[in-house]
């Protein structure tokens, strides 16, 4: 583990998390949670998880965010 | 007190920073009034949970005095390693939150189907519309 790197994840993972949730948009905001799915792949390859890791990639930022865009697809797009 | 400061929040800095992301996940969980938002909210609140279980088999936290001296490898075991004696994290709570990763990806799928649900009935998926919608509701003596 490389500490500015996982500093620097981190912070950017606080960032896209707060982004995600702040956005109008709920296209936007389903793209940026895939953003924060793979901002978090790469914590926990720097915390020695790589298993936990390329799941992560492929079920939270693949499989999710497209179960996501098919239920955003039959719902209004826009937050109120 | 430098050490105590050292030993309890400086190295543990991805506890805090887990325990921060828990705070805004949840929040937005009760706050939002969108339910697809409160999903993402839901979605990262598990995120920094499983962030801060696999933090807790993390064995490299004492970098701050060495700087990457020691720092710990992936949990694979071959002859080198044991030799030059490499720290591995443990990895009992990755495999745990394995399990978890896909449970989350499964409750996921079963409430967006849901939200389709309500958005079909109420036509609506904003938390106080629905609410009126189903005064109204009542006093038509539909449900």
């Amino acid at each position: 583990m490389i500490v500015p790197i996982d500093l620097l994840l981190l912070f950017f993972l606080l960032i896209v998390g707060i982004a995600a949730l702040w956005v109008k948009d709920l296209l936007a905001a389903i793209v940026l949670t895939g953003a924060y799915s793979f901002v978090m792949a790469n914590v926990w390859l720097q915390l020695g998880a790589t298993d936990v890791a390329f799941t992560e990639a492929a079920v939270g930022a693949g499989a999710s965010t497209a179960l996501m865009m098919a239920c955003l697809s039959r719902v209004p797009r826009w937050e109120k | 007190m430098i050490e105590w400061v050292t030993l309890h929040i400086l190295e543990k800095y991805n506890f805090w920073i887990s325990m921060l992301i828990i705070i805004i996940g949840l929040s937005a969980c009760i706050v939002k009034e969108n339910f697809l938002k409160k999903l993402i909210g839901l979605s990262i609140f598990q995120t920094a949970f499983f962030l801060w279980v696999v933090s807790l088999g993390d064995v490299g936290r004492n970098i701050l005095f060495t700087w990457g001296l020691k720092t710990q490898t992936p949990p694979i075991i071959w002859k080198e390693a044991v030799e030059n004696g490499y720290i591995y994290a443990n990895p009992l709570p990755h495999v745990l939150m394995l399990t978890g990763i896909v449970v989350s990806a499964a409750t996921t799928a079963v409430a967006l189907a849901i939200v389709i649900r309500i958005y079909q009935l109420y036509g609506t998926i904003e938390e106080s519309e629905i609410i009126e919608k189903e005064k109204e509701f009542e006093k038509m003596g539909v449900m």
